[in-house]
């Protein structure tokens, strides 16, 4: 793991994403609260529509709108809101100081471009380099991230490039300004897996060598536990976990957390070990059920989880969750 | 040839695509994305078929299903060889093997009721009609845990998971004996995954199925099935019970893949040995020479470079083709 500080690079302080839609208000981030360091790796995990990638797109302000709105809540990176920037500053910080890799290269990449042009883009605009020194530079980052014969390749086309290698390239772009964040949204979930081991790992060293914090959105919990320094779980909007990796896998305080681990299956379990089920379907945004989100779903739901909104408690050093079942039942 | 504990033999199976070129559609070259491999089913078993895109994995199920024309080498179902049977014959046969695919999104026609979707085989085949025919669609409802009231819905007013148990439901309406499924949970949400991965083995052991299940997840692969097959660009390069492959994996390929899956369970994965593969998967269209996997093999030797391992026998049907396993 790499060597985190105790420097805050970014504070997410109760983000309110909402999206207005003809279903009514849908709060797709509600409330959110939480920070990574310098170096550290952050993992933001949860299903479909849980709000890991909405939260990701606030911080840069990305989301379209109409029809989204950050209704509420503090960005802070750096010390600086970034909800308080114009668009201009904004700009000067997205793909400089904080870059995102997202999970579909194909769509990420421009197809009538060469990679070339692509990464010197925005080492001409954010590090104000001239043709030549950014021709260099690329060919450089290209190599950063295991692409072979970079100077020949740098002038191909995204589509002469299989899926990994358009990733790297990615990841190369997403590099280019020496990022003192980087958002990674599902980054190897369309790839294979010895390619996402061979990115990931690409990840990971350039962390260490470079110190840059990272916030890893998946579904994938193998890939967390492999990749990550402290967990965030996700559900409908809210944040329902957090704890350092080992303590959250070791040590899971929430029922949905339990439910999640408990439906993974593992390579080293047991064959025909049955999978334990979390019953039902993750809830519909623009209507949650009152109280707790989970409770529908949870074994564990007593009248007050139908009432009362659970919030962020710490159970261990370091560890949160919201739920208002005693910690010390809960089956594993 | 034919075993009556099999109930699909795969021999020699070859799958070519043309590729052409030019005004006149000149051939120039193959894909050869199944490439002489052989296996079987047992009755009641579940065989996994695993390897990463472009393995050949989909062709391999489709094949046994005779879904493409210029299949060469033999498939036995239940002793019978499907390559000789009559156009009419195998669409009778086919009622015995159905296919439940990937994407729940794109295999259900947004224009047709659930009810009917599931029934439409039914209907097809000549098996049920009138009230006897709403009975059963009603009966597939609830076999794959949907209300029957639900039978007027269309597929856009499902859910993901409940799509797939729409489209396992229409697999089962004709009482097939095999089943191949492709990729039936990889576009779900890891908690409606599970709940997918419950209902098909609760159904195989009700119904006396027999499954083929293709996935690139090999945590999930394992988990459900009784032998997995590896394959890597059109052969298969390991063939074994499900535990012993991942207790005991020969081929490098199979070692290599099998560490690049992380477990969910941090203290336990840092004690894993990490193979990090170099390089993406050859073209299909012009495979290295010898063994397939040596240009990305860290163990290689000259052997390997010429000539092609033949699935040799290891002892307690664990197959594997690779030279350096003695």
């Amino acid at each position: 793991m790499a060597t985190t500080t105790d420097e805050v690079v970014l504070e997410v302080k109760d983000l309110q994403t909402y999206f207005y839609t003809q279903e009514g208000e849908v709060k797709a981030v509600d409330r959110l609260s939480y920070h990574v360091k310098r170096g550290e790796s952050v993992g933001l995990v949860g299903e479909s529509a849980c709000g890991k990638s909405v939260s990701a797109l606030s911080v840069l302000r990305l989301i379209p709108y109409p029809p989204g709105i950050i209704v509420g809540g503090q960005i802070i990176f750096r010390g600086q809101d970034l909800l308080q920037l114009s668009e201009e500053e904004m700009r000067g910080i997205r793909g400089n100081r904080i870059a995102m890799i997202f999970q579909e290269p194909t769509t990420s990449l421009n197809p009538v471009l060469t990679i070339r042009r692509q990464i010197s883009e925005s080492l001409e605009l954010h590090r104000g380099l001239d043709k030549e020194q950014s021709h260099q530079e690329t060919v450089r980052l290209l190599r950063l991230v295991g692409i072979s014969d970079a100077e020949r390749r740098a002038e191909a086309y995204p589509f002469q490039f299989s899926g990994g290698m358009q990733q790297r390239i990615m990841i190369a772009m997403a590099l280019s300004c020496d990022p003192e964040l980087l958002i990674a949204d599902e980054p190897t979930t369309s790839l294979d897996v010895t390619v996402q081991a061979q990115l990931l790992e690409i990840m990971a060293e350039l962390r260490e060598r470079l110190g840059t914090a990272v916030i890893l959105i998946t579904h994938n919990l193998g890939v967390v536990a492999r990749y990550v320094d402290r967990v965030n779980v996700m559900y409908a909007g809210r944040l329902v976990e957090t704890a350092p990796t080992d303590e959250l896998y070791g040590n899971p305080k929430h029922p949905y957390t339990i439910g999640l681990l408990a439906s993974v299956p593992r390579l080293d379990s047991e064959r025909k070990e049955s999978l334990r089920i979390i019953k039902g379907l993750p809830p519909n945004l623009s209507r949650l059920p009152g109280g707790c989100s989970f409770h529908p779903r949870c074994e564990y739901t007593f009248d007050r989880c139908r009432e009362e909104v659970p919030q962020l408690e710490e159970v261990a050093p370091g560890h949160f969750r919201s739920c208002f079942y005693d910690a010390d039942k809960l089956r594993k | 040839m034919s075993n009556g504990e099999h109930l699909i033999d795969v021999e020699n199976l070859y799958m070519h695509f043309p590729v052409t070129a030019g005004v006149l559609q000149k051939k120039i070259a193959d894909i050869k994305a199944v490439d002489g491999i052989s296996f079987y089913i047992k009755r009641g078993e579940t065989l996994g078929l695993v390897g990463e895109s472009g393995c050949g994995k989909t062709t391999t199920g489709r094949c046994i299903l005779q879904l493409y024309d210029g299949i060469r080498g033999d498939i036995f179902f239940d002793g019978v060889n499907l390559s000789q049977l009559k156009p009419e014959q195998m669409r009778r046969m086919r009622r015995n093997m159905q296919l439940i695919f990937q994407d729940p999104f794109a295999s259900l026609d947004p224009r047709m009721s659930a009810g009917d979707i599931i029934g439409e085989p039914i209907k097809v085949h000549n098996l049920a009609k009138g009230q006897e025919y709403r009975d059963q669609v009603a009966e597939l409802f609830r076999m794959v845990e949907l209300e029957p009231f639900m039978m007027d819905r269309f597929p856009h007013e499902f859910s993901g998971g409940q799509r797939q148990r729409i489209g396992i439901a229409r697999a089962l309406s004709v009482r097939p004996s095999f089943i191949v499924c492709d990729e039936p949970v990889s576009a779900l949400d890891v908690s409606i995954q599970a709940q997918i991965i419950t209902l098909l083995e609760r159904l195989r052991e009700e119904l006396s199925l027999t499954y083929l299940f293709i996935a690139h997840d090999l945590s999930v692969v394992r988990n459900i099935s009784d032998r997995v097959a590896v394959m890597y660009l059109g052969k298969i390069v390991e063939i074994t019970d499900s535990d012993e492959l991942y207790a005991n994996p020969l081929h490098p390929y199979t070692i290599a893949l099998l560490s690049a899956v992380p477990i969910p369970d941090p203290v336990v994965d840092r004690t894993r040995e990490r193979i990090i593969l170099t390089g993406d998967v050859p073209s299909p269209i012009m495979p290295p020479p010898g063994c397939n996997f040596h240009p990305r093999c860290q163990q290689a030797i000259d052997i390997c470079k010429t000539e092609l391992p033949e699935l040799r026998n290891m002892g307690g049907e664990h197959w594997v083709a690779c030279h350096l396993v003695k």
